[in-house]
């Protein structure tokens, strides 16, 4: 150890804030290319509103939109689907969507219904199970059948774990989806006509 | 050191004064003989040692094949299914490229798994191995991550909802789980992004990373010495030569061993590609045929058999069986206090993580989808504890107390009906099983270090077991 050379504290120096800049640079870099994987501009510009007419939807129909790469469903329920949202009160496992998946319920929609006042029967929602994102199917005829329970009041089943919905996309209780589905912002344009992604207070 | 050439006589072949030239320069022929031509090998390997150079062979058929099948393939949304159609139906021999490379990707999981099954049995990654182990764990890692990315490139409906599936795991991390999710797929859902970026990694990244893993694995390898079925350190024994008494140099005795592995297995793969390609659903999923529709999932989705044992965990973990976990992790606690010579410094980790688990799984506490992600994680990442896990005093499985063997069977029942799960819908009586075959595979890897140790062992001879013929 004794014959080593004395260190040149200022060359050490120099050294030491050459790599200090260095790994600046590099750090940036690294950040560039992390920052490529965000969706793009024209990714985000895709998110835009869209407008469904629904004038030729019959009760216990069901149309599906598409709106940010999503299925939005737009069911309109039948007097009978409405009134088995009080059976399914007890049974799901957050009446009142108080934890919300990736979008709380507009404070315009009624808890039960999950829909607007003036519309409550039309039910808007996006069609992804909070579980792993699969796409629920339609289960709407009532009563016993594969995979779903005695009581069935008719709803939606979740096809890759078993998840279940009711007819305003409430999860119940004990299944894998621990929440229930998104309602996305929307609005009336005319009693037919209705815009997802956008109400009274802008965009979503 | 200045520049040496050796001189050849003037009337030396050609050939031999090429080499000549090369060996001055680049150590070609130091390398095949470490590498190969001079690496002693025990004599004593069996036929769970063709494994190794197989994985190698179809490493090769895969990135041979996956070279003109990038001549065809458009990694675009809109034309990625039919550009797989166009290869199919309209490229000359395109079918038998694409045939090749599906059923190479099968056949590379079915021969990692015994490879990966020969070194559990002869404890080939015991002291002095435990990194050509851990190179070979992350090679595994890599081929899963291969097989992932690869999948979702054809754009069918199993593609498109197997991505959605798996990337939305990890939207179960607290905080920063949708973020990372948005950022891994690059839009609000699988998309065109999505698509490129998986092309990208599944053709350039993980390819690299992988053939640099395979050159660490076998340097190691080849520095170490492979071990074999009677787990004998072989190099312990040395004749005149300074070459293990119970080796053979791999070429040409292991090069010829080696072909013959490989013509038995080309007859059998080339079955597959000719006669049943889709292997009745499992090496090509049926619903994989059907262009990928953001709107509609399919009333069935299984991930490729190759996944499904670590799937299963996934799905065994429901809200009831974490009160099971939360058990375990205690009892887990308890017996690393009471039965192991840890320090008490680990030990308090040990007690500490324990606690912050059972807390998480609490109802109030983080919901059973994280905990099933964190199993499913825990699942893989268990193997590479494997060389410190297992504390037997022999390596290899033949001398060890019988009872052992027994352990291992129910282990590879336990692994293997949690694969059979894992491809069948989800129902009641399934999801107890798996949650049963759930705690037997952990089990197996958490109570190692005790029970591996346990029982009489048989006395391991100095010589490998060997019979000429």
């Amino acid at each position: 150890m004794g014959n080593e050379k004395q260190v040149d504290s200022g060359r050490r120096g120099l050294l030491v804030a050459t790599c200090a800049a260095g790994g600046v640079v590099g750090l940036s870099a690294t950040g560039a290319f992390v920052s490529t994987f965000q969706p793009s501009e024209r990714a985000k510009a895709a998110g835009a509103p869209v407008e469904v007419d629904i004038s030729s939807l019959k009760p216990g129909d069901m149309t599906t939109a598409e709106w940010r790469g999503k299925p939005v469903w737009i069911l309109k329920r039948t007097p009978e689907m409405m009134a088995s949202l009080n059976a399914t009160q007890s049974e799901v496992a957050d009446p009142d969507s108080t934890k919300p998946y990736t979008m709380p319920l507009p404070d315009y929609c009624e808890k039960q219904s999950r829909s607007r006042k003036e519309h409550q029967d039309v039910l808007i929602a996006v069609g992804i199970c909070s579980h792993l994102g699969c796409s629920p199917s339609k289960k709407f005829t009532p009563g016993a059948q594969p995979s779903l329970p005695d009581n069935w009041a008719g709803g939606f089943l979740c096809p890759c774990h078993g998840s279940t919905f009711d007819l305003s996309g409430r999860v119940f209780k004990n299944k894998p989806a621990p929440q229930n589905l998104d309602v996305p912002r929307h609005m009336y344009l005319s009693d037919t006509k209705i815009v997802i992604g956008k109400d009274e207070k802008g965009e979503a | 050191m200045a520049f040496v050439e050796k001189k050849l006589p003037a009337d030396a072949p050609a050939l031999d004064k090429a080499l000549n030239w090369v060996d001055a320069r680049f150590p070609l022929t130091k390398l095949w003989n470490d590498q190969w031509g001079q690496y002693y090998a025990p004599k004593n390997f069996n036929f769970w040692y063709i494994f190794g150079s197989l994985a190698m062979l179809v490493l090769v058929i895969q990135i041979v094949t996956g070279i003109f099948l990038v001549m065809h393939y458009k990694p675009d949304a809109a034309m990625a299914f039919s550009s797989v159609e166009y290869i199919m139906r309209e490229v000359p021999w395109g079918w038998l490229v694409r045939y090749m490379h599906s059923t190479g990707a099968s056949a590379f999981f079915i021969i990692i798994y015994l490879h990966m099954a020969r070194a559990l049995m002869y404890g080939s990654y015991r002291k002095p191995r435990e990194l050509v182990w851990l190179f070979g764990f992350a090679i595994f890692l890599c081929l899963m991550a291969e097989a992932f990315f690869g999948y979702l490139l054809p754009w069918g409906q199993m593609s498109y909802w197997g991505a959605q599936v798996i990337v939305n795991l990890f939207g179960a991390i607290p905080f920063i789980g949708p973020d990372l999710s948005l950022w891994i797929r690059g839009d609000y859902v699988v998309s065109d992004a999505t698509l490129n970026r998986f092309f990208s990694f599944h053709v350039i990244a993980i390819p690299l990373v992988l053939l640099g893993l395979v050159a660490a694995h076998l340097i190691a390898l080849h520095e170490v010495g492979s071990n074999n079925p009677d787990g004998i350190e072989i190099k312990e024994n040395l004749d005149a030569n300074g070459h293990p008494v119970d080796g053979v140099p791999s070429h040409p005795y292991y090069t010829f061993h080696d072909i013959f592995g490989v013509t038995v297995f080309l007859v059998l793969f080339t079955a597959v590609v000719f006669f049943a390609p889709e292997m009745g659903g499992y090496f090509l999923e049926s619903n994989n045929f059907i262009p990928a529709d953001s709107l509609k999932t399919p009333l069935h989705i299984a991930p490729t058999w190759y996944f499904t044992p670590f799937y299963s965990i996934l799905r065994a973990t429901t809200s009831d069986f974490l009160y099971i976990v939360q058990a375990g992790i205690a009892a887990y606690v308890c017996l690393v206090y009471l039965k192991s010579s840890l320090p008490a410094l680990i030990k308090m980790a040990f007690a500490a993580a324990g606690l912050v688990m059972i807390v998480g799984m609490m109802p109030f506490g983080l919901d059973a989808k994280f905990w099933g992600v964190v199993l499913f994680g825990s699942s893989v990442m268990i193997l590479a504890g494997m060389p410190w896990l297992d504390q037997s005093p022999v390596k290899s499985i033949r001398y060890r107390p019988d009872w052992h063997k027994i352990v291992f069977i129910i282990f590879g029942i336990a692994f293997v009906t949690l694969g059979y799960l894992g491809v069948e819908p989800p129902s009641p009586v399934r999801n107890v099983i798996s949650q049963v075959c759930a705690v037997i595979y952990f089990a197996f890897f958490l109570l190692m270090p005790w029970w591996s140790a346990t029982g009489t062992f048989k006395p391991v001879p100095k010589r490998v077991t060997f019979k000429p013929h």
